[in-house]
């Protein structure tokens, strides 16, 4: 019987954290166990652990998955979180695309020079405002649906969640213009297993601080 | 019966290449609109068509798709590239996103200033023959068929026969080391819907010269 998926990451959000959601919301136990030092990171590296010598990496059904999207595909099709079609899955997909490329930029935010933060935090609120949240309010409003693709709960309304309450980390009241998404995020929000990992004590991670900021670049040599 | 998919881009390789790949190696025909000019692409995104106003855009099967890996996800669920069951395409997944990583680089390459070209060419070199290239010999290698993943043709075995021509172009001896990709490269070259677009006339794109590099600066900026 396979153990629990164990997930090799540093002790914060950055590429693991949609990983960390997904298997949240599936209902899906894991453990953790983070990489504090360069040490450990070359002890990964050096075990032949990591295929590309990178991370993410997570341990499930007796593999050692790397590569954040191709770990995301796994857990989503293997708990039914996928579509049932090609098509679902399609739509999935661009969905989830434009919710990582959203979160993308802010990841990097702590990686910055001030003045280069600050430019692309407004322009990460353009980009919320005016490229990402329009399309998955209109997707909810044409066919009226709780979830984005189907009719059911899937990886895509999970990754839209995260998205959410990333982008109002940076400006509380960016749903404004977006009703459907503010009823959206209380209804996926008071699902079960994503309520739980809401609550304080989950392996939900926080934002980045500066001392996290500074262990990080010391791992990965940034 | 359906159309032919439709490819909108600018004519140059760029992010649309490893879809004209997936769709030739399918032994898909399909047809291309070229884009040349800004007003070309802010139309598209007035009309609608671009669900997040990028390219590319792949009009297939009554979708206007957008998002390469969702794009090239879906062709090959549908042609049958993607593996038999989940974990098949776990080690697809994994395989074509290291491939990609090392994509990028060459992808970013003609658009770095002068000065930082040789240094990027030489982390080119550095990633492909230390971290990515290395892998896939070992895995060739250890199950000694002729494709990567379940003795069977698939995503992973067109992406990397992409990658390794496009990084040859750059360096040319970059194989030398890999005995096993010199094979697996003839081989999959020899493909017959492979072979047909590795010739002439077909639409797989030159390398990125500067006209190319002036039409992207043009339309997407």
């Amino acid at each position: 019987m396979a153990g629990k998926p164990k997930l090799h990451y540093t002790k914060g959000r950055g590429k693991m954290e949609s990983i960390r959601w997904l298997l949240a919301a599936a209902g899906v136990e894991f453990e953790e166990e983070f990489i504090e030092t360069k040490e450990d990171l070359d002890k990964l590296r050096n075990d032949g652990s990591l295929l590309f010598q990178q991370v993410p990496m997570v341990e499930i059904d007796g593999m050692k998955m790397v590569q954040t999207r191709a770990i995301l595909n796994y857990i989503a099709g293997k708990y039914n979180l996928h579509g049932k079609d090609l098509k679902e899955r399609a739509w999935i997909d661009m969905y989830v695309e434009g919710t990582t490329d959203l979160m993308g930029m802010i990841m990097v935010l702590p990686f910055q020079a001030a003045d280069a933060k600050e430019k692309n935090i407004a322009l990460i609120i353009e980009r919320a405002t005016t490229r990402y949240f329009p399309v998955y309010e209109k997707a909810l409003k044409d066919h009226g649906h709780d979830y984005l693709v189907g009719n059911q709960l899937s990886w895509a309304d999970i990754h839209l969640l995260e998205a959410i309450l990333m982008t109002e980390e940076l400006k509380p009241d960016i749903l404004s213009a977006f009703p459907l998404l503010q009823a959206f995020k209380g209804r996926t929000s008071n699902i079960s297993t994503i309520k739980k990992f809401l609550q304080p004590g989950s392996q939900r991670k926080p934002p980045p601080d500066e001392k996290f900021i500074a262990n990080v670049r010391k791992i990965f040599n940034i | 019966m359906s159309e032919k998919p439709r490819l909108v881009y600018v004519n140059g390789r760029g992010r649309m290449e490893p879809i004209r790949w997936l769709l030739a190696a399918a032994g898909v025909e399909f047809e291309e609109k070229f884009l040349e000019t800004r007003e070309q692409l802010l139309k598209l995104i007035e009309d609608g068509s671009l669900l997040f106003q990028q390219l590319p855009l792949v009009e297939i099967d009554g979708m206007k798709m957008v998002q390469t890996r969702a794009i090239l996800s879906y062709i090959a669920g549908k042609y049958n590239l993607y593996g038999k069951d989940l974990k098949e395409r776990a080690l697809i997944d994994m395989y074509v996103e290291g491939i990609t990583d090392l994509m990028h680089m060459l992808l970013m390459f003609p658009f770095s200033p002068p000065e930082a070209k040789e240094k990027n060419l030489a982390s080119i070199a550095d990633r492909a023959t230390k971290r990515y290239f290395p892998v896939f010999e070992k895995v060739l290698k250890q199950h000694g068929q002729d494709f990567l993943v379940g003795n069977r043709f698939s995503w992973a075995d067109v992406q990397l026969l992409e990658a390794i021509l496009a990084v040859e172009e750059k360096i040319p001896a970059v194989l030398s080391g890999f005995p096993q990709l010199q094979a697996f490269k003839t081989k999959i070259s020899n493909m017959p819907t492979i072979k047909k677009f590795l010739q002439p006339g077909s639409p797989r794109k030159p390398p990125p010269d500067e006209h190319y590099v002036a039409t992207v600066m043009e339309v997407f900026k």
